[in-house]
């Protein structure tokens, strides 16, 4: 919105600034702070003292003799397990998106070539379904695993993660075939090709834009789900997120806060390197729904 | 396309969601109308040289078996939906005849444990929503009024809040604002009030959890302004400038009605997000003094001794029954929309 007319007074641009910064400094610090004080000991990083100890490493450099500790990280990753959860989540991350972007792809690109009313009533449906908290979902599973003794283990869990994840990978990759244009792939049909042939040979060199998008978003999803993993997974199988919340602790037995701080900057520093390197992918799949629909 | 290729591209999407989301939601109805077995009891009769007590102790055997041959319980009817649990249909009704006064009926129903968190999400969505809508909006304008040259860096952070999963993006900031941690120490020293604790307090701690909500859902809506602004036209604004309107008149006048339809959008997708808050909860361990309908399900999924799935099935059909009552003027738009465009 920079056009030679709107000059912006000097206090205006001052106010604008203050604003960002602050808003900027909300919004990170907290991460910035939990990422320091990951390699502080207990008793610095939730002093009871006093929280300036969290800066000057009080405790640590008693108990560890340095600044700074690899201490919660080792405890977590090997003492805790946390090796094996993140083992999990890199199984659970891969097949969910793999096998939810062949089924979304499949199906959006059916709805966006299709004029008629079904596809309007399907994509309703994916809407409510969207809209479904994952825990009634949850509540729904449960009871008919157990029956059918699959809970537990991690195949369950990938394929109620990609149902789960169907409706928006649907209407994401919706809204994206329905800007690739018709006359690609009637062209190709005129030519003799069947429908499946069509998306193979035309449809399939264009739609990787898209489907990064989508492939982004399931993996935020199947990454950072914690109601269907909670619940839906044993103890040995858990992925990172209840494996964090296992080490905080319940009434019944207590928990290593240490560990979880760690374990929570291992499990968001990859998310925070991928949307670096993906951040144009992300805002656009964010607003394709709304400014398309 | 035809419709024998339309199934055939369809089948297995379609497929996954009948079989995980469509089947779920009627087992869950089905569910809802069962409760676990009650343990069956008998009478052993004791005798010792002193005489012979009778005492009533739970028949492991006959209870298991119960159970094995009907593992979905007794049926129940409606019972779950009215017990106290739940509606609590006898509390409320004995509470209006005793009552003496709406605000003594109020506060006595909303002590019962459905209510309660009927109560804490609905005061969750509706100060959430309109905030995040607002400070999203402020943020984008502020933004966009920034050199090109560094706004990338600057998205990056603002994102941060909503890119990581609720469980540690609470995790994070109640670390920070604990007795313990960094703000709540200076909050403390602030109010020299040596005993002031987040968790201790009701207000507080539902004040934590929306502000929390606000950091978290904020960046959404920022992002998909952030996106609308970049189409505003150009010509209105340089013409509305002519004519001498102030900032927020331009705004008001032509930025905000080039942008509603997206800012409906927002409002709806954080509705639907914020009615399942459940998350921060477990990290805030806030379970004490807020509860939201979805952790209430999920405390009767992780139920120590029984899991309760009728209760929990109970308490997710009127979730689901919550969230088509918000849906259906969204879905009632589409339809006129549609019927209108054929």
């Amino acid at each position: 919105m920079d056009f030679g007319l709107d000059r912006k007074s000097n206090s205006l641009k001052t106010f604008n600034t203050i604003f960002i910064v602050i808003w900027l400094l909300l919004a990170c610090f907290p991460f910035i702070w939990t990422f320091w004080g990951s390699f502080k000991v207990r008793a610095d990083f939730f002093s009871r003292a006093d929280w300036w100890y969290a800066i000057t490493a009080f405790n640590t450099l008693i108990e560890t003799g340095a600044r700074f500790t690899k201490e919660a990280y080792s405890g977590a990753w090997f003492e805790g397990e946390f090796w094996k959860a993140s083992r999990n989540t890199v199984i659970v991350t891969i097949s969910v998106v793999s096998i939810s972007l062949f089924l979304g792809t499949l199906g959006a690109y059916a709805l966006s070539r299709s004029t008629k009313n079904y596809a309007f009533w399907i994509l309703i449906i994916a809407l409510i379904f969207r809209a479904m908290p994952h825990i009634t979902l949850v509540s729904g599973y449960l009871f008919p695993f157990f029956q059918l003794q699959i809970w537990g283990i991690l195949p369950t869990t990938i394929v109620v993660l990609v149902a789960i994840n169907q409706p928006f990978t649907l209407w994401l990759l919706y809204s994206f075939f329905k800007t690739v244009p018709k006359e690609l792939d009637e062209s190709a049909l005129i030519d003799g090709c069947s429908y499946f042939q069509a998306f193979r040979h035309i449809i399939m060199p264009v739609m990787w834009p898209g489907v990064i998008t989508a492939g982004l978003f399931s993996l935020m999803l199947a990454y950072n789900d914690f109601t269907v993993t909670a619940l839906l997974l044993n103890q040995e199988n858990h992925t990172m997120v209840p494996k964090i919340q296992s080490y905080l602790g319940t009434n019944q037995h207590e928990g290593n806060l240490m560990w979880a701080v760690s374990a929570v900057v291992s499990a968001t520093a990859p998310l925070f390197l991928l949307v670096m390197f993906f951040q144009r992918q992300v805002i656009s799949g964010l607003t394709a729904g709304a400014i398309k629909g | 396309m035809p419709n024998r290729s339309f199934f055939w591209f369809f089948f297995p999407a379609g497929l996954a969601m009948i079989l995980f989301i469509g089947l779920p939601i009627i087992s869950t109805g089905i569910q809802s109308f069962y409760a676990q077995h009650d343990q069956i009891l008998i009478e052993v009769k004791k005798c010792d040289p002193f005489g012979c007590k009778t005492s009533v102790v739970v028949d492991q055997e006959a209870t298991s078996k119960i159970k094995e041959d009907k593992p979905l319980g007794k049926f129940n009817g409606f019972g779950t939906y009215i017990d106290r649990n739940h509606l609590a249909s006898e509390q409320v009704l004995e509470f209006w005849n005793e009552s003496k006064s709406v605000g003594e009926f109020v506060g006595k129903v909303g002590n019962l444990p459905f209510y309660k968190a009927l109560v804490f999400t609905l005061t969750y969505c509706v100060i959430v929503t309109p905030c995040v809508l607002f400070l999203g909006f402020i943020i984008a304008l502020s933004l966009n009024a920034i050199s090109r040259k560094i706004r990338g860096p600057l998205i990056f952070g603002t994102i941060l809040p909503m890119i990581v999963t609720p469980l540690v993006g609470s995790l994070v900031l109640f670390w920070m604002i604990d007795a313990e941690g960094i703000i709540g120490a200076n909050l403390q020293i602030l109010m020299d009030d040596p005993y002031l604790s987040v968790k201790s307090s009701k207000a507080l701690t539902w004040i934590t959890i929306i502000i929390y909500g606000v950091w978290h859902h904020s960046p959404f809506a920022f992002v998909v302004f952030y996106a609308a602004l970049q189409t505003v036209p150009q010509e209105p604004l340089e013409a509305s400038i002519i004519d001498g309107a102030s900032r927020f008149q331009r705004v008001k006048h032509i930025v905000l009605p080039h942008i509603y339809p997206v800012v409906t959008f927002v409002a709806l997708i954080s509705l639907m997000d914020n009615f399942r808050v459940f998350e921060p909860i477990i990290g805030f361990s806030a379970e004490g003094s807020a509860q939201s309908l979805s952790w209430l399900i999920y405390d009767n999924l992780v139920n120590e001794e029984v899991i309760l799935f009728g209760s929990a099935a109970a308490t997710s059909i009127m979730t689901i029954v919550g969230i088509s009552i918000i849906l259906t003027p969204v879905l009632l738009r589409t339809w006129k929309e549609f019927r209108t465009n054929r």
